[in-house]
């Protein structure tokens, strides 16, 4: 086992091509240093007439001014209120439920207020509050503060007043009433039932009027589906938490699919309890959030999705309709088998954009009898209809269509026919875009207005039948003229209420037993809900239909919404572009995900280039006459062949700071609202620099990482076996490597030891931790070249692992077998292999965080003490006493140490949100923003625990169990972070602590984290 | 033998001390701060009644809403007798709202032109009652002081003393020296008369090349220097951004002095927040205006020390706040239109220390006077403490952490007694001193 190991100095050195190792051989540098470029002009040397002694004096001279300046403190106002507001105390943050909904996000939430500025979104817990913020909604603070957001009204592009614009819209409602000609109100869903009331109205008072729903991204044909079969037009809620057997077809329910939201629910069957845990089938052909974390994976065409749909309806339902699954049939059949066996504890869903699919699900979940599928309290958050909105635009272009008041949408940038919506609205008399931006759609209507965002409105809704949640503003509008689109309707349709008298006056109507101000105060009411029922559809025809169904020709390609975008409603969140997806790891950018088999096909690659960046090639999309030029490539391990993925979101060019103008708009590739559309794809010329976080895509058998084990061998063997305690050698007994210790440790028993548990289970990798770290602890934004760099700010990531075997437990034997340099089990060659993904491998996601070491690698090297170990289990830093010597960084094993390259803060080179004054609305007051040279990482939420025990010694009280939290463990829905006091022995923590399942990162190393992670059990 | 004057003339040291004296002795006039002057108002002849016990009633019953010269929620009454007659104010008084439903016209107008405000009806004073408070209200406005020009420019008390023994001794020093001058010159005519002479100093080396010479004594005096110059320097870069008594000039001159000292009005009255919140904060001008809608002008009280400035300063600086607040005096209203007030923040705590007024004021139940310093003596607010993490820290080891009654603290106390076998623990034991239980 002595020499097993191959050095490399790069990764470039592997390839065994590069020119640039050849030159390497000969040369120090690749490039030859230009120093003639700046010594060798010795005409314009000479010429200059500052000597070296004059530079010399200056610099001197303004060294000196420079430090004479800083002795004078500057003044500093402090400028109180005139009138106080009573419930504003300074320094104390208040907290205001509210509910968002913008047509493709949905939460209950808290929102956090320090001296009447929203700063931080927080989840509603209160019972009945079951939505809980993703990534985006809790990016959605920063976006209230978007310094480019349509400020005042315009009228063909010019500044005017509001009086001009009701002027001019009423005198259009009156002459479209007159002539008879058709207005059109076009919204997302809205899911209110005030507003919808208001349209109604509205609607009245203008005969020829007619309300469209658009949403951006379509789930029309599942609507459709349970239309059809229920009478109503909503999406099924499923609750996963009572399934034992998920079949997916196709569906990322942990993403986004069907507006998302399920993490929670799945995440408490996933957690092994009494020998027990879900099963989980996923077939699909994008990577997704859902394939990850699921037992079994099956990349496969939708062509063949829809087979093995038919293929289950056959086995639960005991019908015969024939289906050509190829060499998929034995997987798909055994899937169906073991959710038939699983009966009411079995589920299926399906993200198939086809109506008869959708069917199918119906009628299988129905034959089940699935626990987790229930027609009541149905989700109200879709209502689009396809057919509706190609109406709309035919009728446009027919010129039929006098005004168009279009609210919340964005149909020039996020229409397939983009380019033809915007001719047909130059024949619309009157267009209306009431928008929080000044988008494509703004840009090109008669009339732009601003309307408010989410945190500065009122608004009731109703996310699914039977509950009520309210949205209450939490700071003034922070510009003037703006309007909420409610008030703006009420105005139209001559009603001088405001919305907010409207909206309680109605609501009494939805509040039987409670009251408005408890409903404002809890955010949410929960009320009576009956199932639908009524409608009935024809599931056998549905599903020879399906079977009859033609795969499309060439390659498929598969739209999505990426877990940081959404569909880019948020384009201009500087938090949301840098957040990396957690899939390909890619931070900045959308691009075509295709399998390694179809790349080298096609000639396309992946490469890193010296400073460890990914470079990929660029391919041109074309479909159906439509072409979509230069679109990066990233070869996706998992993603099925045939395919390729692409997320919408992203290409926009309207309302964007420069820097967040990237990636390419897939919208136009999205034809008759259809995720999956046949694609012809070619290499372009060119490569494209990614800005990807994580390099390294396998474990390299490293199992003591991410360790993992099957349900079986967890329930029969020994903890010892599966989660095994690396061993040392003391006095020639081997011992635990927990157990040696060169120094005397900090006595901890005393007080607060606080601990974070992170179960691998139970993380989806969803990524709200991250964004929730970012609003809490201000961290920067460093923008696009600095990612690419290595130099990114997250002080906490979610690392993802592919197996490079089928398994990792695959990985894990072939390291143990390596014997000798070469042959078949040989090194030299096994390890280059281990580098490589597998074609569909078994992934795992790994939050990562500063581990809190007990002995900290990191404090032994600083050599200023700047930062220190505390009893209470953090690892301090002391951010004004770093020197930005970067040991600590380079001694760390977990490589969580963030350094400040530059000032992120007022600063013109890094134009985020720090750099306007709107923007820093948004900064925590109670942690610092960190100064260019210095080291930076997790603090554990050092000032929530702190505030939890000062608020405690207040009050003169104990503390309870859950009162300490941090950002992380807060906005973690599915309960994989939990995060405690140890030394208090009831609490959850401690509990978790002293479980089985729980190991730290890199033991062996010694370093006694006081972050713990449970071993991740999957049931195969 | 010759005689040598080695002294080069005892009347030049005389007057080195002299001069030496004089800036002593006038340093020591100049901190001599004389007591303030109070004027007692001069009383006029009493209108058929007891103007004593009339301005007794006066301030318990009407003084909440008249003043005798201004007006407040209602008219000033001075010469209020003058203007009705007595049997109308008796009625008015008793019960005014009966006489404005009787549609009494005089009645009428008054409510009307005091924006018709109800008057509290007080029927339980008797004529006699009324007839004192008419008979104080009655009294001739005291004739308006004469502006002194210097506040210790009358002398008085204890400074006449002090002025005239300082007076004499200067006399005396002037005449001894110019005795000792006298006898000087009256030595040298006898010395003269008698042959001796007086030799002229010898010319001898100059003491700093003598000094130059010796090379030990310039090693000496360079590292003196050297010591003594590194000490100075680094003194001033320690206290560089260390503001200790760094009290900046406010845009509205407010005296604690009178607030907390005088008037004894509870720090956490306005500084509310102290109580609740890491700020202790600037109290909001709506605080203020508690008392300040009542307070137009400064009273002053007999006992009260102000002497700096005039009771025409304080009341100006009082307008300062209602031209804030926008509250018009004459109309009791407010007008609405609001100057936020922008003072000198005075405590600056770097960014990357986090300091909570609550910890210290609820949980350990300081004074504010332990940082703060005697506030209730400031007539200017400055900064007390130095405010240095040294500063801080030094209390921490020092002060022993208040847990009696704190449930909070029932587990870790019992605890940490055990660990240190001490029964009080201060939070230097609690692990107070930690970096990041203050910079995060």
């Amino acid at each position: 086992m002595s020499s097993n190991k191959k050095y490399w100095k790069s990764v470039e050195e592997l390839n065994e091509n590069s020119s640039i190792v050849e030159t390497l051989r000969n040369n120090e540098f690749v490039e030859a240093i230009p120093t003639d470029e700046f010594l060798g002009d010795d005409a314009a040397l000479s010429a200059s007439s500052t000597t070296r002694r004059d530079f010399l004096k200056y610099v001197g001279f303004s060294t000196a001014a420079a430090s004479l300046v800083a002795c004078e403190g500057p003044v500093i106002k402090s400028i109180p209120y005139v009138v106080q507001p009573e419930q504003i105390i300074p320094g104390v943050a208040d907290y205001y439920a509210t509910t968002v909904f913008d047509g493709f996000d949905f939460a209950n939430l808290l929102v956090k207020t320090r001296e009447g500025r929203p700063i931080k979104i927080e989840n509603n817990t209160i019972a009945g509050a079951k939505f809980s913020a993703n990534a985006r909604v809790h990016a959605s603070i920063l976006s209230l503060y978007d310094s480019l957001r349509l400020k005042q009204p315009k009228i063909a592009g010019k500044t005017a007043s509001w009086s001009e614009v009701d002027a001019k819209v009423k005198a259009s409602l009156a002459d479209a009433k007159a002539k008879g000609g058709q207005v059109v109100l076009l919204t997302p869903t809205l899911a209110s039932p005030s507003t919808e009331k208001l349209i109604a109205e509205f609607i009245a008072a203008n005969p020829s009027a007619k309300h469209v729903v658009y949403d951006a991204v379509s789930s029309s044909e599942a609507l459709d589906a349970f239309e059809a079969a229920y009478g109503e037009r909503a999406l099924v809620d499923y609750d996963f938490s009572k399934a034992e057997t998920i079949v997916s077809v196709g569906a990322d329910f942990l993403g986004d699919w069907q507006g998302g939201g399920y993490d929670a629910g799945y995440a408490q069957g996933r957690v092994p309890k009494n020998g027990k845990m879900s099963k989980h089938f996923q077939f699909e052909s994008n990577m997704t959030l859902s394939g990850a974390a699921a037992d079994k994976r099956f990349p496969m065409t939708t062509a063949i999705q829809k087979q093995a749909l038919v293929k289950i309806y056959n086995i639960v339902t005991g019908s015969a309709v024939a289906v050509n699954l190829g060499k998929f049939d034995a997987e798909v059949t055994k899937a169906a088998q073991q959710l038939k066996a699983s009966g009411s504890k079995g589920v299926l869903v399906s993200g198939i954009d086809d109506k008869n699919a959708q069917l199918l699900v119906l009628a299988i979940n129905a034959s089940l009898s699935s626990e987790a599928f229930t027609t009541s309290g149905t989700r109200q958050i879709r209502k689009g209809s396809n057919a509706k909105v190609a109406q709309l635009v035919n009728d446009m272009k027919a010129g039929s269509v006098h005004t168009l008041i279009m609210s919340g949408v964005n149909p020039a940038y996020s229409m397939p026919n983009n380019n033809e919506f915007v001719e047909a609205l130059k024949k619309v008399t009157l267009s209306v875009a009431i928008s929080l931006k000044e988008d494509e759609t703004a840009l090109a209507s008669n009339i732009a207005v601003g309307t408010t965002h989410y945190l500065e409105s009122w608004n009731d809704l109703s996310l699914t039948k039977g509950t009520y949640s309210l949205t209450q503003p939490t700071i003034r509008p922070l510009f003037a003229e703006t309007k909420q689109f409610q008030d703006i309707l009420l105005s139209w349709t001559g009603n001088t209420a405001t919305y907010y008298d409207y909206l309680k006056a109605n609501s009494a109507s939805y509040l039987s037993g409670s009251t408005w101000n408890k409903v404002v105060h809890d955010g949410v009411f929960v009320g009576a809900v009956s199932a639908a029922a009524g409608g009935s559809a024809d599931y056998a025809g549905a599903a020879n239909a399906l079977a009859q169904s033609k795969a499309v020709s060439g390659l498929e390609l598969v739209l999505y919404t990426k877990t940081g975008m959404g569909d880019g409603q948020q384009a201009n969140n500087p938090w949301l572009q840098e957040f990396p997806d957690p899939i390909t790891r890619v931070s900045w950018d959308n691009y075509i995900t295709i399998s390694k088999a179809d790349a080298d096909r096609l000639k396309l690659e992946n490469y890193n280039v010296a400073n460890g960046g990914l470079n990929g090639s660029y391919a041109d999309l074309e479909v159906g006459g439509t072409k979509l030029e230069k679109v990066p490539v990233i070869i996706q391990p998992g993603q099925a062949v045939g395919t390729v993925g692409l997320s919408l979101g992203y290409g926009k060019k309207a309302a964007l700071k420069e820097e967040m103008q990237v990636g390419v708009n897939a919208y136009v590739l999205y034809k008759n609202f259809n995720n999956v559309q046949s694609v012809n794809v070619t290499k372009a010329a060119g490569d494209h620099e990614f800005a990807c976080v994580q390099l390294q895509k396998t474990l390299m058998g490293r199992g003591d990482i991410i360790k993992e084990t099957t349900l079986e061998v967890f329930n029969t063997q020994n903890a010892k076996e599966w989660n095994i305690q690396p061993m040392v050698s003391l006095d020639h007994n081997p011992v635990k490597a927990v157990e040696v210790d060169l120094w005397t440790s900090f006595d901890r028993s005393v007080g607060h030891h606080f601990n974070l548990s992170i179960d691998l289970n139970a993380c989806t990798g969803c990524g709200a931790c991250v964004i929730a770290c970012h609003a809490e602890n201000n961290v920067p934004v460093v923008g696009k070249s600095e990612v690419r760099r290595s130099r990114d700010m997250h002080w906490l990531r979610i690392d993802r692992y592919y197996s490079s075997e089928t398994t990792f437990e695959g990985d894990n034997t072939k390291k143990e077998e390596f014997n000798g340099l070469f042959g078949d089990k040989g090194s030299l060659g096994g390890f280059g292999e281990m580098e490589m993904a597998s074609e569909n491998p078994q992934v795992a996601f790994q939050p990562v965080m500063c581990q809190h070491c007990n002995h900290a690698p990191c404090e032994t090297v600083c050599p200023v003490a700047a930062t220190s170990h505390s009893r209470q289990g953090q690892n301090h830093m002391a951010y004004n006493r770093c020197v930005g010597t970067r040991y600590c960084a380079n001694n760390c094993p977990y490589k969580v140490r963030r350094f400040n390259w530059f000032l992120y803060s007022k600063n013109s080179e890094f134009d985020y949100h720090m750099n306007d004054d709107l923007g820093r609305m948004v900064l925590n007051p109670d942690v610092n923003v960190r100064s260019r040279g210095v080291m930076e990482k997790c603090s554990m939420c050092i000032q929530m625990t702190q505030k939890t025990i000062l608020d405690a010694k207040r009050d003169g009280r104990a503390i309870k169990d859950g009162e300490f939290q941090t950002a992380c463990s807060a906005a973690c829905s599915s309960g994989a972070m939990i995060f405690g006091d140890v030394n208090d022995k009831e609490s959850k923590v401690a509990t978790l602590k002293a479980d089985d399942r729980m190991y730290h990162l890199l033991e062996h190393v010694g370093t006694q984290p006081n972050v713990i992670y449970h071993v991740k059990v999957r049931n195969t | 033998m010759k005689k040598v004057g080695n002294h080069n003339s005892i009347s030049r040291i005389l007057l080195f001390s002299l001069a030496l004296m004089l800036t002593i002795s006038a340093k020591s006039f100049s901190q001599d701060a004389p007591a303030a002057p109070v004027a007692e108002t001069v009383s006029a002849p009493a209108a058929a009644g007891d103007a004593a016990a009339g301005k007794a009633l006066f301030n318990s019953n009407c003084a909440a809403c008249h003043k005798l010269d201004a007006k407040m929620t209602g008219p000033a009454l001075r010469g209020v007798a003058d203007k009705y007659s007595k049997d109308w104010l008796y009625k008015w008084i008793k019960d005014s709202q009966a006489l404005i439903k009787s549609g009494d016209a005089a009645a009428v107008k008054v409510f009307e032109e005091n924006n018709k405000s109800v008057m509290t009806a007080f029927p339980q004073l008797s004529n006699a009652d009324i007839d004192n408070i008419l008979a104080y209200t009655s009294e001739v406005a005291p004739v308006a002081e004469v502006k002194k020009d210097l506040p210790g420019g009358e002398s008085a008390g204890s400074g006449i003393s002090n002025n005239i023994v300082l007076g004499a001794l200067v006399l005396v020093m002037a005449m001894l020296v110019v005795m000792l001058f006298l006898v000087s010159n009256v030595l040298n005519k006898i010395a003269k008369a008698n042959g001796i002479e007086v030799v002229e100093k010898e010319a001898t080396m100059p003491i700093w090349k003598a000094y130059a010479k010796n090379q030990f004594l310039v090693l000496v005096t360079a590292i003196l220097l050297l010591l003594s110059s590194a000490y100075f320097v680094y003194g001033f870069f320690m206290q560089v951004g260390i503001d200790q008594d760094y009290a900046p000039i406010q845009p509205i001159h407010y005296s604690h002095k009178i607030h907390a000292g005088d008037n004894g009005i509870d720090c956490k009255y306005c500084h509310s927040s102290a109580r609740v919140s890491k700020n202790a904060g600037i109290p909001s001008l709506n605080v203020c205006m508690n008392c300040h809608k009542n307070i137009s002008e400064f009273q002053g009280d007999k006992d009260s020390t102000y002497v700096e400035y005039s009771k025409e300063f304080y009341t100006a600086e009082i307008q300062k706040l209602y031209d804030a607040v926008g509250w018009d005096k004459t109309t009791q209203k407010y007008t609405g239109k609001t100057k936020p007030v922008k003072w000198v923040r005075i405590h600056n705590l770097p960014d990357f220390a986090y300091f909570n007024h609550s910890q210290h004021v609820s949980v350990a139940g300081l004074e504010c006077q332990k940082c703060h310093g005697p506030v209730e003596t400031y007539e200017v607010m400055k900064q007390f403490a130095p405010l240095t993490m040294g500063w801080c820290v030094n209390c921490h080891r020092e002060t022993d952490v208040k847990m009696e009654g704190n449930e909070y603290y029932t587990k870790i106390h019992d605890e940490l007694a055990k660990k240190y076998g001490k029964d009080k623990l201060t939070a230097a034991d609690m692990g107070g001193l930690e970096c990041g239980k203050c910079h995060y």
